[in-house]
């Protein structure tokens, strides 16, 4: 019962360009994503600097996930191909540290893929609220 | 034992004075005690006569000083540089951090160099430590003399030295080395092949001793921002009392990753760590992983070479592709 209760909280920085539109899409057509998703909108995935995601932790977020244009399609030509690479070494090192590899995640979501986008959503917070809490990367003092 | 002789050096450097060539040394002045050797600038052939040193305790790596003694006149500074300095040298180079033009680079062949701390371990009061062809002899306050080899009270990073080539210099004291093929990622290796829970564990144990003194950062050759994101007041990890682990875990991800494709793997971080946190096994991470993903590289091989997080190919690997989704294995 008590794993049914766990309400995750998932931060989701997505790009102003593809996903974010893309959410707006899914919210136009009706599609269901989980409410525990808290979108920050930032103008391209590269800006995500890897501080917030970390941060995001900090602050009491269960799982992180930023969503971007898809390679090649990015409005400044080439942010995303940076976050490409800036991420898989940020969730290898994360990975490294013994912290949940579930927990992070890039996902690619174009302005036409509200579909892709609720589902990437409703995938992750399952994968999320199996894991629990986030207790390896909390601040005790961020708890209310 | 090291190859070129501390007279050697105050030779070289006291005709290099004397000639105008430069009108300062950095180098190294014994500490306090034989063992705690300590970065100086020399400015005449008195000074280098009488303090001088070089032996297996002269660690530090002296490019990041070059930035701010660069400034200081309008002559040239002579440095000596061991062979894992060049590459700091060849990388601050690439960033433009010194002028080039303002610096004499003196080459000289390094035998690896002592880590005091490991000694320690092995012998209680130590008085002195003597250098031998073998090994070393430890004189101590309580338990006689006591004899280390070479692999005992040698630094892990020179154990596992990745080159003894110099990448840069104007001139080289003795001869010219090979990059060695050496075993440094087996230890991030073997924490790789632990479960998530043991590796945790692991981190925690090491990174719960951080006392937050900025040290690893502050001798970082990669680490040389003028202003550095951790200085910002607001950043929250500045607190002495550590309240919680979430602080150390931030600062080391972050300062790993900002040095990550441009750290050269030198190991001055874990030399002065004061609680002997293995950092360079953060480095190393990046190292082995950037080499994985994106093909070997060696930070500050040569001038100019772009670091691999200021690059990309339409090619590289997602992500999930590289570090895998997880699929429930640490759940």
């Amino acid at each position: 019962m008590s794993m049914n209760e766990f309400k995750p909280k998932i931060v989701a920085f997505c790009c102003n360009w593809c996903s974010y539109a893309g959410a707006d899409l899914a919210g136009n057509n009706r599609l269901n994503y989980p409410a525990d998703v808290k979108i920050i909108r930032v103008p391209c995935s590269c800006r995500v600097n890897p501080m917030f995601i970390l941060r995001a932790f900090q602050k009491g977020a269960d799982g992180v996930i930023i969503c971007g244009c898809h390679p090649g399609d990015c409005h400044y030509t080439s942010g995303n191909y940076y976050t490409r690479r800036r991420m898989a070494l940020l969730f290898s090192m994360l990975d490294y540290l013994g912290i949940e590899r579930e927990r992070t995640r890039l996902e690619w979501v174009s302005a036409a893929e509200g579909a892709k986008f609720s589902q990437t959503m409703n995938e992750f917070v399952e994968a999320v609220t199996a894991l629990g809490e986030n207790k390896r990367l909390e601040d005790l003092r961020c708890k209310e | 034992m090291q190859r070129v002789t501390r007279d050697a050096l105050v030779k070289k450097a006291t005709e290099l004075l004397s000639a105008g060539t430069v009108d300062r040394v950095l180098g190294w002045r014994a500490g306090e005690f034989s063992y705690d050797v300590t970065p100086y600038v020399f400015s005449n052939a008195e000074a280098l006569e009488k303090d001088f040193v070089f032996d297996d305790f002269c660690g530090a790596n002296f490019s990041k000083y070059l930035i701010k003694e660069c400034g200081k006149s309008e002559g040239k500074v002579l440095v000596f540089l061991k062979p894992c300095d060049t590459y700091s040298f060849n990388q601050l180079q690439t960033e433009h951090r010194f002028d080039r033009e303002k610096v004499y680079a003196v080459g000289i062949p390094c035998e690896g160099m002592v880590d005091i701390t490991k000694i320690r371990e092995k012998a209680e009061g130590i008085s002195s430590v003597e250098v031998e062809d073998s090994g070393y002899v430890v004189k101590t306050l309580y338990d006689g003399d006591v004899k280390l080899t070479a692999e005992e009270a040698l630094a892990e990073r020179c154990l596992s030295c990745k080159s003894k080539k110099h990448v840069a210099y104007d001139e080289l004291l003795g001869e010219e080395g090979e990059v060695l093929d050496s075993n440094r990622f087996s230890e991030v290796e073997k924490l790789e092949a632990m479960t998530p829970d043991e590796r945790f564990a692991f981190w925690k144990g090491e990174l719960s001793r951080c006392i937050r003194c900025n040290a690893c950062r502050d001798v970082c050759p990669a680490c040389s921002c003028e202003k550095c994101v951790f200085d910002n007041p607001k950043s929250g990890v500045e607190n002495k009392a550590i309240a919680d682990s979430f602080e150390e875990k931030m600062f080391h991800i972050i300062r790993a990753f900002h040095v990550a494709g441009r750290c050269t793997d030198c190991g001055e971080c874990s030399r002065v760590c004061p609680q002997n946190i293995p950092l360079h096994l953060l480095n190393r991470k990046f190292i082995k992983d950037i080499n994985g993903f994106y093909g070997e590289y060696q930070a500050g091989e040569e001038v100019g070479s772009r670091a691999p997080l200021v690059n990309y190919t339409t090619e590289d690997l997602e992500p999930s592709e590289a570090v895998g989704k997880g699929d429930g294995e640490n759940a």
